[in-house]
């Protein structure tokens, strides 16, 4: 039988539009700009200067605490200014410019496409390795990969989860990524394994993608330790904790990380560069990232370099439709709407998903008729309904009573709602006040 | 394009909205509709349209001149409340009758809490049981089944089998020779019986339950609870003591256990949030409707144990959350 996770889901319309197409490498623009925060944790600091001359792969802001992460050149060039830019969360933050000149890379990158199984460096120079190369969660939440790798002392990893599962509607740039990189993915696998020091691992893929299950499969029975598992189809699959419900039906408690449970998971994009990095030395600067919509001339998936702006990816999906109503940096269900289209492509940029007119409005809000289907489709077991309504009162002793903390914002409660209530803004807002609330307490 | 449009996420919707869930139930609603037009006729027509065109009336006047908001009454609910406030009369019921419970309905059942979703009772019960203790005589006159086909005011009244069964036992009759006097189970189950307009098919009801659980408008745990406390506990009675207490098919099958159970308790404003809320809710009706029917002075206890339970889902909201994501140690 298919497995899933326990509580609650959402299935959405898929959408995949570009499901299928090549991967295609994206032209460098002549100019890039590179966020020194994309990534959860401290923003990276700047080890270049104006009129620098840089190359690719070179580090260009260094980490500045344990969860921050490393940032290299994507490009050869000069070292245009330091400056604060628009970024996709839509504030204005520091980025590093730079013009480009040419494509030359870091002597040390291994470019040769020829796979490298056998894995030399030891479980501590691995996570090392990983660190250094600036890798960060590439399935969106850009989470430090070397601190998710790091066990705290006294808790021991028992299966690597490989989040294969893409439930975000539209987006397919991971099942791109299986189906041309799987070896690799198998390798960078091994890799995860072999710093975790486990002797297991599942690939997670729902069954909507049948052609990436059966290459897995294939590929994976030439690897030891590594099992495909196929999924039924349910949003928010992807998310951590439902998909180590979904794969070794675990729960992961409330407030707790998933070692807790034994479990490790990091996506296939992620597992991918953990492949480049340890094997290759080549460092986090570019990814795949699909542009697609319901009206975009050609949809597909672009291997594009951190900092290309996001216009230079629309363009090479047939450009602009005349109907745009909104641009959106991800998935529908978790996705930001970018203010600008001149914002750049960073590690966490899954996709871009343009919206027609018509789509990009929400509907008006009734009032709740305690239908209780908020509550049946929240994942992790909450009362979406009484969070809005505790939040519009600002009553935030109940709202933390009440676990708010505990929402993963994937906005099934918001997608389902019948009279179309606003429930996941009303959430983050009491989220992000109660945060503030248990961090002054701690203190 | 001339600006982006900027929203937080989701930005994709279901498509799923408060009208279609209320025509979804006015749809699972039309088996028993057609059910009791064959049942009780003309009588059953006058008595539904009234019900329904007094209902939408009341609340869009409500609206107009009283609250002074823009009308809801095209979100369906009120034809909802008129229907199935038609469902729990008899169907020989005076129009004015029915006006005025239509008025208590909507008026103090539903716009006096503030419309749609406020309401802690559940409005076409409020109208019923007002109606009930206001005209005990007129609510409690029920025509037969089958052979009313053209009348009205002037059909032809008899007995219930639930107050066959009552007063029989009061008058010390036994159990077995009251069930000679009743339907059988299976002309009780198409509907051929004494009783309110829309309660007497359970075959018609079932459909409507089936579809509303295929369309997902709402979940078996409400109807499944009722009807299965009132299985277990007629069959606990019976059990003990067979010559005193029907049995489990009996009470399944009469006066508004069917009606109640699937569309009455199921309410969405007035019913607990949490699956295990709708369980506890479920089970306290079905054994209240028994006390009341085998204990109580009324033959019939369905519509005052849900609106009994309807005072308790804020209590039950408040202490019995849903099965929380991590409280599961498999």
């Amino acid at each position: 039988m298919l497995k899933t996770f326990s509580l609650g889901g959402v299935h959405p319309a898929e959408n995949k539009l570009s499901a299928g197409k090549k991967i295609e490498v994206l032209p460098i623009p002549a100019q890039v700009s590179i966020p020194i925060a994309q990534h959860i944790g401290a923003p990276s600091a700047p080890v270049v200067n104006k009129g620098d001359s840089v190359k690719v792969g070179q580090l260009i802001a260094k980490s500045s605490g344990f969860v921050s992460a490393n940032i290299h050149s994507p490009v050869s060039g000069t070292v245009f200014r330091i400056d604060n830019v628009l970024d996709a969360s839509g504030y204005k933050r520091q980025a590093i410019i730079i013009k480009v000149d040419g494509d030359e890379w870091d002597e040390s990158i291994d470019r040769s496409q020829e796979l490298k199984k056998e894995i030399t460096l030891s479980p501590e120079e691995i996570i090392k390795k990983v660190g250094e190369a600036g890798l960060v969660g590439l399935g969106g939440a850009t989470f430090p990969t070397h601190v998710k790798l790091s066990v705290p002392p006294g808790k021991k990893a028992e299966v690597l989860i490989i989040n294969g599962v893409e439930c975000e509607p539209y987006l397919t740039s991971d099942h791109q990524l299986m189906m041309e990189k799987g070896d690799e993915i198998m390798v960078g696998t091994q890799i995860l394994m072999k710093a975790l020091k486990v002797d297991k691992a599942i690939i997670g893929i729902e069954n909507n993608k049948p052609d990436a299950i059966e290459h897995m499969s294939k590929l994976a029975a030439q690897y030891e330790g590594i099992t495909v598992q196929s999924l039924k189809v349910q949003y928010p699959q992807g998310g951590e904790k439902q998909l180590i419900d979904a794969c070794i039906g675990r729960q992961v408690p409330s407030g707790k990380l998933p070692i807790e449970v034994g479990a490790v998971v990091q996506n296939v994009g992620t597992t991918y560069a953990v492949y480049e990095a340890v094997q290759k030395n080549k460092p986090l600067f570019e990814r795949v990232v699909t542009v697609t919509g319901k009206s975009v001339k050609n949809p597909g998936n672009f291997l594009a370099r951190i900092g290309t702006p996001v216009t230079a990816l629309i363009e090479a999906a047939g450009g602009l439709p005349e109907d745009t109503g909104k641009i959106i940096g991800g998935g529908p269900m978790m996705g930001k709407a970018l203010a600008s289209t001149d914002v750049p492509v960073t590690k966490g940029s899954s996709g871009i998903l343009i919206m027609p007119d018509e789509m990009s409005k929400r509907k008006e809000t009734q009032p709740c008729i305690r239908c209780s289907k908020c509550v049946s489709v929240c994942p992790m077991g909450l009362s979406p309904y009484l969070l809005m309504t505790v939040a519009e009162k600002a009553m935030w002793d109940r709202a933390e009573e009440e676990d708010v903390m505990d929402c993963i914002e994937c906005g099934s409660c918001s997608y389902t709602c019948p009279s179309n209530r606003p429930l996941l803004d009303y959430i983050r807002l009491a989220k992000g006040t109660v945060g503030q609330i248990i961090r002054s307490r701690n203190k | 394009m001339s600006t982006l449009i900027i929203s937080p996420s989701p930005h994709v919707h279901s498509g799923d909205s408060v009208k279609k869930n209320m025509y979804g139930v006015i749809i699972a609603l039309l088996p028993a509709l057609a059910a009791s037009l064959w049942v009780f006729g003309l009588g059953a027509l006058i008595v539904t349209v009234t019900a329904i065109a007094a209902s939408v009336l009341f609340e869009y006047l409500i609206e107009k001149y009283l609250l002074k908001v823009p009308s809801t009454i095209s979100d369906g609910s009120a034809v909802i409340t008129g229907l199935l406030l038609a469902f729990n009369l008899p169907s020989n019921l005076p129009i004015w009758i029915i006006i005025i419970g239509a008025l208590v309905a909507i008026g103090i059942g539903k716009m006096s809490f503030g419309g749609l979703g406020n309401n802690p009772f559940n409005p076409a019960l409020v109208g019923r049981v007002f109606l009930l203790i206001s005209f005990p005589v007129q609510m409690t006159t029920w025509p037969k089944p089958m052979v009313n086909i053209g009348t009205y005011l002037d059909a032809t009244t008899g007995a219930t089998p639930l107050s066959i069964i009552k007063e029989g036992l009061k008058n010390g009759d036994k159990l077995t020779d009251l069930l000679g006097k009743i339907p059988s189970f299976a002309d009780m189950f198409l509907g051929e019986m004494g009783g309110s307009a829309g309660e007497v098919a359970a075959l018609a009801l079932l459909i409507g339950f089936a579809y509303m659980l295929y369309r997902k408008i709402i979940t078996w745990h409400i109807p499944v609870a009722v009807l299965g406390t009132i299985a277990i506990f007629a069959a606990l009675l019976h059990w003990a003591n067979p010559e005193a207490y029907a049995g489990p098919l009996f009470h399944l099958l009469t006066g508004g256990a069917m009606l109640g159970a699937i569309f009455m308790a199921t309410d969405y404003v007035t019913s607990p949030m949490s699956k295990k809320g709708m369980i506890i809710f479920g089970v306290g009706i079905g054994v209240i409707t028994i006390l009341i029917r085998v204990f109580g002075a009324y033959p019939e206890g369905m519509s005052f144990a849900i609106l009994i339970m309807n005072a308790f889902v804020p209590l039950i909201d408040r202490y019995v959350k849903p099965k929380r994501f991590g409280e599961i140690v498999k």
